[in-house]
């Protein structure tokens, strides 16, 4: 209960450190978003819809990934970027971009699996439309991401709440730098470490209430723009 | 994806500014709250910016070796003076002390607040079949604490997971396993003092001397780490050592107790006298 009235508190006070984490959150999450999406998706649908030996076994390993532990990847991600790493000339560690990489990483292999499973059931049922059409290669990605894009959202949305809501690779890779690289789960963390669960707690609270605003969001867009279309 | 991840740098390259240096640091002088305190001070006095990745001593220390930080600040020692024997630090200075406490719940069901000494805290915990929670994670603390099982000559590894918890986790994370098990915890001061989930808990044995805390502080060698920004890790040691550094970290308090004891004079000694 204290800690709803500390969240409340925060957020109507306008708390500028609150803000500041927040912000880097939510631009971190969706940078990541966007990047493994633009792979991901195409990737998730290719794999639904081309034949090729093999192709099973890329889907269980894709699958496999989603179970990757946020840690493991912090750690890879880490090894990479550090100076002594193959990328370390390119001082990304301890910035907001290393975290961005993290998490891109470890969403892509969620966001790739899951819509290779709508797509695999879209194409059961258009497989020979297409097939007539002659819409295959490239054009059969897109059109079935585009067909299927309302389904997709789902996929999108289970991505960037594993995002947001990751701290395991970020705190590695971020290095929770105050006004630098904390974001709402390394804050969290730092102030459970604290002593301070309350304020944790709280905190935990936003995030949550930031999660449910973005959701309900796109949701909203989905259902009115799928209304339009059918009206 | 080169391109991505260049775009990526771009938009974000926060790094590249000539006063910025990252410090792999302990966890207590983090969750205390001293950097909080002393880092605007020199942010005004020097124009360099101080990015602290608290971690435990022992991840510090390989952090560095890695050459992912420009300076080390951090307590264990022998550990550090290897550090910079092998080459990866320039020089190792004693910035301040404070010391370890043994923490438990107030009813001390091993009673050990009547103990002479260290030894005497841990047999009666033994003896008790009292918890015990260890940070466990090879920090300067985990370290300090596993010297002080050796020097009692109890191996505490065969109570491991029954009576001896070992966290594998920070200071803080420790603490709040601790007092919501009853356990007894080895923390150093500053931490305790500032920790905000004390319950009922409390300091049942302190002021020896074989709790003392010192901690050090290494600039990162450059000849080791070209990338390592060695004016300004220079700067900031140097702030440290200097009398204004050193009254300022003198004059940082938490509920009316001061929590850190400069000594960067005193590069010899290392049994300061305890209150």
């Amino acid at each position: 209960m204290n800690a709803l009235a500390e969240a409340f508190r925060l957020i109507i006070t306008l708390d500028a450190d609150l803000f500041e984490i927040l912000w880097l959150s939510i631009r971190v999450s969706l940078i990541a978003l966007a990047i493994s999406a633009v792979i991901s998706l195409p990737l998730g649908t290719w794999l639904a819809i081309t034949k090729f030996p093999g192709r099973k076994f890329c889907i269980l390993v894709l699958n496999a990934l989603m179970g990757m532990p946020p840690v493991v990847v912090g750690l890879l991600v880490y090894l990479l970027l550090s100076r002594s790493g193959p990328l370390g000339w390119m001082g990304l560690l301890y910035t907001p971009s290393a975290m961005i990489i993290a998490q891109a990483v470890l969403i892509t292999p969620i966001i790739a699996a899951l819509s290779n499973q709508v797509i695999e059931n879209l194409h059961q049922e258009y497989r020979d439309t297409f097939y007539s059409m002659g819409v295959t290669g490239r054009r059969a990605v897109v059109a079935y991401l585009v067909d299927a894009r309302y389904a997709l959202t789902t996929c999108i949305l289970a991505g960037f709440g594993r995002a947001i809501a990751e701290v395991g690779a970020v705190i590695i890779v971020g290095g929770n730098i105050d006004h630098l690289t904390r974001v709402m789960t390394t804050a969290i963390a730092l102030e459970t470490s604290k002593g301070n669960l309350t304020l944790a707690l709280s905190l935990g609270t936003v995030l949550l209430v930031l999660s449910l605003l973005i959701n309900a969001l796109v949701i909203g867009v989905r259902e009115y723009a799928a209304k339009r279309q059918y009206a | 994806m080169k391109h991505l991840v260049l775009l990526i740098a771009l938009t974000f390259s926060t790094q590249t500014l000539a006063d910025t240096i990252i410090v792999q640091s302990t966890t207590s002088t983090q969750n205390s709250g001293l950097y909080d305190y002393l880092l605007p001070i020199l942010k005004k006095d020097t124009g360099v910016q101080v990015n602290i990745v608290a971690v435990g001593t022992g991840q510090a220390i390989n952090n560095a070796m890695r050459c992912d930080g420009d300076m080390l600040l951090v307590h264990a020692r022998s550990v550090e003076e290897t550090f910079v024997a092998e080459g990866y630090g320039e020089y190792r200075r004693n910035l301040m002390y404070n010391d370890f406490v043994i923490i438990g719940p107030e009813a001390d069901p091993a009673n050990v607040a009547g103990s002479r000494d260290v030894n005497e805290v841990l047999l009666r915990i033994v003896q008790a079949g009292a918890k015990f929670a260890s940070r466990g994670d090879d920090s300067g603390t985990h370290k300090k604490e596993r010297s002080l099982w050796q020097a009692a000559a109890i191996d505490p590894d065969t109570g491991s997971g029954q009576w001896y918890l070992e966290t594998g986790s920070g200071m803080g994370a420790t603490l709040n396993t601790g007092v919501s098990l009853g356990a007894y915890v080895m923390t150093d001061r500053a931490t305790w003092i500032a920790f905000a989930n004390k319950q009922d808990s409390t300091i049942l044995f302190e002021g020896k001397p074989a709790l003392f805390n010192q901690y050090g502080v290494i600039p990162v060698n450059a000849d080791k780490c070209p990338n390592v920004n060695r004016e300004a890790a220079e700067t900031f040691t140097q702030w440290l050592l200097s009398e204004t550094g050193q009254a300022a970290i003198g004059s940082y308090q938490v509920e009316g107790k001061q929590l850190f004891f400069p000594n960067a004079n005193d590069n010899l000694n290392s049994s300061i006298e305890l209150k």
